[in-house]
């Protein structure tokens, strides 16, 4: 049963109001035993694969994105078996509402929502200003860890089309809208990877070919929630061009960042059609002969004659 | 590679995680985290003493520090700073912390490259986090080489 939604005047203004809660409204909820009784299921969903374990909202489960929904062979997500065993083991059943927060201003959490998608989870929330505005605020946090009561899940085929995009997806696209999310080190091809992060090996750096930079974190306000709407639309139909109707697909290093971005653009924004590319700059700068820009102009796309 | 070739102290640490499940490692390195010492007061507010590691997911920064005229046989002294919501930056440094401090360069050189792996944490935590806890050792090493003046 999907739980209520939650009125207020900002998220009234977002395509989706149903994507997103406040902390207010969780911290409510909770408070009325909405976890206890099976009505809302909690998910934190981090960066850091420890930070759940030094504290987090009292009866949330924890979903790392590496160890849980990446496949450890393959470079993809976790089949529809593990999916199901997952959730179910998270306490999550098909038509449970789930809310997921994280570190960051959500960037994992969108992220591990992103791929709730993949599998067509039909109620899943972000906390508006995540992990790092619930610990400013003060709010509860424990150290206990849950033990659900497992949850029924059944084993769904993940649909990757509508919201994801492969290499060639993205050569095809070529012409129409790209966002760029990375840093603007990295769309230049100044660095392959982010300030202060690790070398993740990419031999070519730049930028896809008319691609829009806007980096993910400007999306959020400093208190990590989501920018209004007028923001947003500032930030995406103003600077980068986008207009309404557009198919649009959001990039970043490995698709976590872009995932933020895909979020703002889907729900916040209304864009029916918006992918996100997860194989990212790790794998077209290292593709061969995909073309690429370097510098800080967007560039253009050779216009191709035949078939 | 045995814990043989370790220093006592770190192959200590290195038989405490082994002899847990992978879960409990987790646990352990967030009490190593949490038990990593704070920087000294001359440290703290001059933090361009120290140089950020970065291959670490999150910000950390380390100095090494030895006695005057220290020979190949003085303790080193090893500062750490990384930030609380950075578990398991922390947690890599504690572990480095309470493993070498107060050893000498000679001993801290002679610890191979590739000791984080032996936590048995690689799968728990992944080998792209990992790396970071190598990458740290590295750096260490490398320091504490050119203020001794072995292996240049």
């Amino acid at each position: 049963m999907p739980y209520a939604v939650e009125q207020n005047d900002k998220f009234a203004a977002y395509a989706h109001p149903e994507r997103l809660v406040s902390t207010e409204w969780l911290a409510a909820a909770l408070a009325d035993g909405a976890v206890e009784n099976g009505g809302l299921v909690v998910v934190e969903s981090d960066e850091d694969v420890l930070l759940y374990e030094t504290g987090h909202i009292p009866g949330a489960v924890k979903i790392d994105w590496h160890t849980d929904l990446n496949d450890d062979v393959t470079r993809d997500y976790v089949d529809g078996a593990a999916f199901a065993a997952l959730a179910a083991a998270k306490g999550i059943s098909r038509d449970s509402t789930v809310v997921i927060y994280g570190d960051k201003s959500n960037w994992w959490a969108a992220y591990a929502l992103w791929v709730f998608t993949l599998f067509g989870h039909q109620d899943v929330r972000l906390l508006d200003g995540g992990r790092d505005k619930w610990v400013a605020e003060e709010r509860e946090l424990t150290r206990d860890r849950p033990s659900p009561t497992a949850g029924t899940y059944p084993e769904v085929e993940r649909n990757d089309a509508p919201i994801r995009a492969f290499k060639d997806d993205v050569l095809a696209h070529l012409g129409k809208p790209l966002i760029d999310v990375r840093s603007p080190e990295e769309y230049t091809g100044q660095r392959t990877h982010m300030p202060a992060y690790p070398e993740e090996g990419a031999l070519r750096g730049g930028h896809i070919p008319t691609a829009a930079s806007i980096p993910w974190a400007r999306a959020a306000a400093p208190d990590g929630t989501f920018r209004d709407r007028a923001e947003l639309e500032a930030l995406y139909l103003g600077e980068a061009g986008l207009t309404e109707g557009d198919d649009v697909v959001a990039y970043c290093r490995i698709g976590e960042r872009s995932s933020h971005t895909w979020f703002a653009l889907k729900y916040l924004l209304g864009f029916e059609s918006v992918r996100n590319y997860d194989g990212s700059w790790t794998e077209w700068g290292n593709a061969v002969r995909v073309p690429i820009v370097k510098g800080a102009e967007r560039g253009s796309v050779a216009v191709t004659t035949g078939v | 590679m045995t814990t043989q070739a370790l220093p006592s102290a770190l192959a200590a640490i290195v038989d405490d995680f082994q002899a847990l499940t992978e879960p409990e490692r987790l646990q352990l390195l967030l009490e190593f985290s949490e038990g990593l010492p704070q920087l000294p007061d001359r440290l703290k507010d001059h933090p361009e003493l120290l140089e950020q590691v970065v291959e670490c997911q999150s910000p950390l920064f380390l100095t090494i520090e030895t006695e005057k005229n220290a020979g190949p046989a003085s303790p080193v002294h090893l500062y750490f700073k990384a930030p609380v919501e950075a578990p398991t930056t922390r947690g890599f440094a504690g572990v480095l912390h309470e493993g070498l401090d107060g050893l000498s360069a000679e001993q801290i050189l002679a610890v191979p490259d590739d000791m984080p792996e032996l936590l048995g944490l690689t799968r728990a935590i992944t080998p792209l986090r990992m790396r970071g806890m190598t990458a740290m050792l590295g750096r260490i090493k490398r320091k504490v080489s050119a203020a001794s003046g072995i292996g240049r």
